[in-house]
């Protein structure tokens, strides 16, 4: 008998799918109504942290150089209090091969996949994974698929998004790129099941648990270039992997208090589904537009339970605009010498405010870079904003409206970080985790406070809230 | 005429406005979901004609034929002079102006 390869038969046929695809078994992790045993997940089906450096150190990845800017520093004291301003480091994850951190994410998939017996592996991204993916792929004689939500209706693509095909091209990835809605998925269900492939998904435990080495080697780094642990570590969030599996690695290095801070582009108003507003957002990861919705539900990948879970680490969440970005991209090349992609540098915009809040003997790291290049660049990012009529001019980046505007600072101490609040976003993660449950077990009620990073009374308060009834022991 | 063996792009409409998901916003449920890949055509075969193609990992693709030899043309857009404004900025506010 054919198959069945309709929209609805393919999206019913989920989970079998995917669990052939990725080789885990998630049911056998599910405990009562809404929680499951995550760290159980994660020490049975990733690999510890020696494995992970092992793995990837031989493989073209990691042992990336922190490097302090001290021109940025300087920069930030000049508009900071009298005795603030930190030194600001950032961990050159650019040296990857493949050029970006995702590469640690990549590197342990294809290992994986590699000694499960897999021939080839697929990953759905428009962004730097899947280059990581495809060169990871190479080492490993890999076949190596790559999903890109690209080009709007007519046709146009993002520079950025058009850079990532050819890089994955260059590595041997065959590239399907399709027009811009969440249709995206049954293609890659269709592609997963048609080819027996390895999900190489960013959210499983092995995408995930890649990212600790990068959280250890900056503490190691850090302990040996000054002799002490940084204050705080700044880290673009989009799907919530990066924060995820760096804050994981600072916890196995260290038992002291550093305070995790995720940063994200500001795109309200856009939505991410929609084929006009695709050309008008200049950043197509790092932003709000994935770091809310994935923050707030996090089993919304495209696996059934993600390892990447944000809210279980994340101590401070700050947006910056676009127009920040750019200017603090530009100040990179103009100040340190160092020219990098620009969505690599969300988290550096937030660094430049941030250290301002701290004594100048603190230390903040930025923990990635990213390659740039054609397409991949501020230049041309801002170029291709302003065909598509976005206005791009000097003056405060507060009044930057997502997909109208992209408001360089006219003045340095316009770039401000701003605070979203975390107590609403655990109370909508709290929200979304309970759906019709009108009552939960007291695992739930652990695991609640484990998912939120918070305590018993703010559990309970918000239960009470949303009417639902709960046990404890 | 393309020649068989020829490495090309082809195009295909994997789902129509009206087979398309309901949760979408309305510009995007207006146009058709659309699909990009490139193989190697396994016939002689003229730019837009009904193709199929293997791909680099070795799948038969059927699609609309719409190129060959297609080529990475993006670079790094046109001029943004702002970028020089950002540069003496902060040059002048950390390293002071060139009279200094």
């Amino acid at each position: 008998m054919k198959q069945d390869n309709s929209y609805a038969a393919v999206i019913g046929r989920k989970n079998s799918i995917m669990k052939t695809a990725v080789g885990i078994d998630y049911n056998q992790y599910e405990t009562t109504n809404i929680s499951f045993d995550y760290e159980r997940l994660m020490k049975e089906t990733g690999y510890s942290l020696a494995q992970i450096k092992k793995i990837q150190y031989s493989h073209g990845v990691g042992q990336t150089p922190l490097k302090e800017l001290p021109n940025l520093s300087a920069l930030a004291r000049k508009i900071a209090p009298t005795g603030y301003g930190a030194r600001i480091f950032i961990k050159d994850e650019a040296q990857n091969d493949s050029g970006s951190f995702k590469a640690r994410r990549a590197s342990i998939a294809c290992y994986h996949a590699k000694k499960l017996g897999f021939k080839g592996v697929i990953a759905a991204t428009s962004g730097n994974y899947g280059a990581a993916v495809a060169s990871q792929a190479a080492k490993y004689g890999l076949k190596c698929i790559v999903v890109q939500e690209c080009y709007d209706s007519s046709g146009i693509g993002q520079p950025e998004i058009i850079e990532k095909a050819r890089a994955c091209e260059a590595y041997g990835a065959e590239v399907i790129q399709l027009s811009v809605g969440p249709e995206l998925f049954y293609t890659f269900l269709t592609l997963l099941e048609t080819t027996g492939y390895f999900n190489a998904s960013l959210y499983t435990p092995f995408g995930v648990s890649g990212i600790e080495s990068l959280g250890s080697e900056l503490i190691e780094d850090c302990l040996s270039k000054t002799g002490k642990l940084p204050s705080a570590v700044i880290i673009t969030n989009a799907g919530g992997g990066n924060l995820t599996g760096t804050a994981r690695g600072i916890k196995k290095m260290t038992d002291e208090k550093i305070q995790i801070i995720g940063a994200s582009v500001n795109l309200k108003g856009l939505h991410m589904a929609s084929d006009h507003d695709f050309n008008r957002k200049s950043f197509t990861t790092g932003h709000t537009g994935f770091g809310m919705p994935f923050m707030t539900n996090p089993d919304r990948s495209d696996v059934p339970r993600s390892a990447a879970r944000a809210l279980r680490y994340i101590d401070r969440y700050v947006t910056v605009n676009q127009g920040e970005v750019f200017f603090i991209t530009e100040t990179l090349v103009a100040l340190e010498g160092i020219e990098r992609g620009p969505a690599g540098n969300v988290a550096l915009a937030a660094a430049f405010s941030l250290a301002q809040e701290r004594k100048e003997d603190e230390i903040i790291i930025v923990q990635e870079t990213e390659y740039t290049g054609a397409g991949k660049h501020h230049q041309a990012q801002m170029a291709f904003a302003r065909s598509h009529g976005i206005d791009i001019y000097f003056g405060d980046p507060a009044e930057e409206i997502a997909g109208k505007s992209i408001v360089l600072p006219s003045r340095i101490d316009q770039i401000k970080a701003v605070d979203l609040d975390l107590i609403k976003i655990k109370q909508s993660a709290i929200k979304n985790q309970i759906k019709d449950w009108k009552k939960l077990t007291a695992t739930d009620f652990v695991y609640l406070i484990a998912e939120t990073n918070s305590t018993p009374d703010f559990v309970r308060q918000t239960l009470t809230e949303l009417n639902v009834d709960w046990e404890e022991e | 005429m393309i020649l068989k063996n020829s490495w090309v792009q082809i195009h295909k409409i994997l789902l129509k406005p009206e087979e398309r998901t309901g949760s979408l916003p309305p510009d995007t449920k207006q146009v058709p979901f659309e699909m990009w890949d490139k193989g190697f055509l396994t016939k002689n075969a003229n730019i837009g004609d009904e193709v199929e193609v293997i791909t680099i990992t070795g799948r038969s693709v059927e699609g609309t034929l719409i190129a060959v030899n297609p080529s990475f043309m993006h670079n790094y857009g046109t001029f943004v002079p702002e970028i020089l404004i950002i540069d003496k900025m902060v040059k002048t506010f950390l390293f002071g102006g060139d009279d200094q």
